[in-house]
């Protein structure tokens, strides 16, 4: 089950570069939650620090509080503990290239030290029905690599792989953005489906997937969220004068 | 597939001839140097083949040497005691190499210790073989007050680590960076990442570089004059001198003998078939494992 997510005053830097600036809203648990702005805004900075894995970046930092329920994932946990119970999907998909399908949706739970063959065996099977990508694989799962599927089929895996160690949240910063327009209707199917049970973010270039998939849609200008609010408000009554002008093409 | 007339893009005749034989010029090039590559290779081996292979025989592989003038004899207790000294010098080389390259590429990116590291792997790269000798006899051998065949592994070792470190740096910093993202991603420990993920993507480049280690320091002659010597007879005690392929060649060749000069032939030639058949081995096992479609 997701879990609700509050930001207050987040900032965030790149070296001297002060990427994000008193950052502060709240995310509903179980809901699809998107984030807009043109390039260098901030919003995949925003969701890189969702899971700690902002700091991973030689010379970053960041800087606020992210309660994830009660639990303050700047100070009470370590990143490993948060990266756990939030699941993340990239831009570009990236399964582990030496690991077939099967080890690639087993490899939070193996490179864990989980090695209960049964229960592998049913979260591989789980996983890959969530992300829609059993029926394509089932055949293959120990003999093809994670890399010798289409990209699209490439981005579902790493969905599995990310839903297999059974996260609250689940980050997707542009997940569709390399993909087909099939590819990318299949992601936002899901996305559709998985939001009953996971609180999902999604950093998106596109305002119509925006506009299908998330109840909430906050937009970001540099480094600053303009504006936080229902996504119908967003897109057909928005407060802001700039967030009207990205969304109706006048500049980004 | 219709092909649009090279002139209606504005090409002329002219133009399109050049191209033409530049194109073919630079093939041309890239053949020849191939050829100049290979010749050396096959030259080398043809000779060996042509002087060796006649003295070699069962009695090569199964005896040891007999003294001058007494016929047969063979070089068993050198190919055994090559074999042990490598594999030793394997088994300690290889992991503080591949140690020392995690370390450059995934945990000393950009420290003045890194640097230092780097730097003395490059400088230990160009240090003479028998100046590896000379520092293994001084630290080793002068010490114990006796040649020893471990004295000689830990020559060879200090050769294999900067090729084997060079090369696992520069091989995990070929694995991307989202690898390495989605494997944190997931909550696993660094250094799980480093060692399930990275070493395993990076390492089939990895393989070859010990492989390229191994291969160079086989053939060495000079680091194991002084520290594992040589044995004339069976010797598998580490701790004493042993028999090793180069060495019985070097003394072999530099005798007056004709029967040893042939035997030297042939020692050349079993030992680099045995280089190649082990290089060739590994990378079979190496391979066995791949699955459909990895890179």
């Amino acid at each position: 089950m997701g879990v609700d997510i509050r930001v207050e005053n987040l900032n965030a830097w790149y070296g001297p570069v002060h990427t994000l600036h008193d950052v502060s809203l709240q995310i509903p648990a179980n809901h699809a939650t998107a984030l807009i702005g043109p390039s260098g805004c901030g919003k995949s900075t925003f969701v890189r620090c969702l899971n700690r894995m902002h700091e991973t970046s030689p010379g970053a930092r960041a800087d606020g509080t992210v309660l994830m329920g009660d639990i303050d994932i700047y100070k009470d946990a370590t990143p490993v503990e948060i990266r756990r119970r939030v699941g993340m999907v990239f831009q570009r998909p990236n399964p582990f290239p030496t690991m077939s399908i099967y080890d690639n949706v087993a490899s939070g739970l193996k490179l864990n030290g989980f090695r209960k063959k049964r229960v592998l065996d049913e979260v591989v099977e789980r996983s890959l029905k969530q992300a829609a990508l059993w029926d394509e694989v089932k055949d293959d799962l120990k003999k093809k690599s994670g890399a010798s599927i289409s990209g699209g089929q490439q981005q579902r895996l790493c969905i599995a792989r990310a839903l297999a160690v059974d996260p609250e949240v689940l980050l997707m910063d542009e997940p569709a953005s390399a993909l087909d327009p099939v590819s990318t209707a299949k992601i936002e199917d899901l996305i559709f489906k998985l939001k009953t049970q996971y609180t999902i973010v999604i950093v998106t270039h596109n305002m119509q997937q925006a506009a299908r998939v998330a109840e909430n849609t906050g937009f970001f200008l540099m480094g600053k969220l303009v504006e936080f609010a229902p996504t119908t408000k967003i897109f057909t009554n928005p407060s802001d004068k700039r967030t009207e002008d990205y969304i109706t093409g006048r500049f980004g | 597939m219709d092909t649009l007339p090279l002139r209606s893009q504005g090409v002329s005749d002219f133009v399109s001839f050049r191209r033409s034989l530049t194109n073919h010029v630079v093939t041309g090039v890239a053949i020849i140097s191939t050829i100049l590559v290979l010749v050396p290779l096959v030259a080398i081996f043809g000779y060996l083949l042509y002087k060796g292979a006649s003295s070699l025989n069962l009695a090569f592989f199964t005896h040891v040497p007999v003294p001058v003038g007494e016929p047969g004899g063979g070089m068993a207790n050198a190919i055994a005691g090559s074999g042990v000294i490598l594999g030793l010098a394997s088994l300690l080389g290889i992991p503080v190499g591949i140690g020392a390259g995690v370390y450059l590429a995934e945990y000393a990116r950009g420290t003045w210790l890194g640097a230092a590291v780097r730097f003395t792997a490059d400088v230990l790269n160009g240090v003479p073989s028998i100046v590896m000798g000379l520092a293994a006899y001084a630290l080793i051998v002068a010490r114990q007050q006796h040649f020893s065949g471990m004295a000689g592994s830990v020559a060879l070792a200090i050769m294999m680590v900067p090729t084997v470190t060079r090369t696992t740096e520069e091989m995990l910093a070929t694995v991307p960076k989202s690898v390495r993202e989605a494997a944190l991603g997931l909550g696993i420990p660094k250094w799980r990442t480093v060692l399930s993920v990275s070493l395993r993507t990076a390492s089939p480049g990895i393989i070859t570089g010990c492989m390229l280690a191994f291969a160079r320091v086989a053939g060495e002659t000079a680091p194991l004059l002084f520290t594992a010597f040589g044995n004339q007879f069976w010797s598998f005690d580490l701790n004493q001198p042993i028999a090793a392929l180069p060495l019985q060649i070097y003394v072999y060749a530099l005798s007056p003998y004709d029967e040893w000069h042939r035997l030297a032939w042939a020692g050349a030639l079993v030992l680099i078939v045995m280089i190649m058949a082990s290089v060739t081995l590994v990378r079979i096992f190496a391979n066995r494992g791949a699955l459909k479609g990895g890179h």
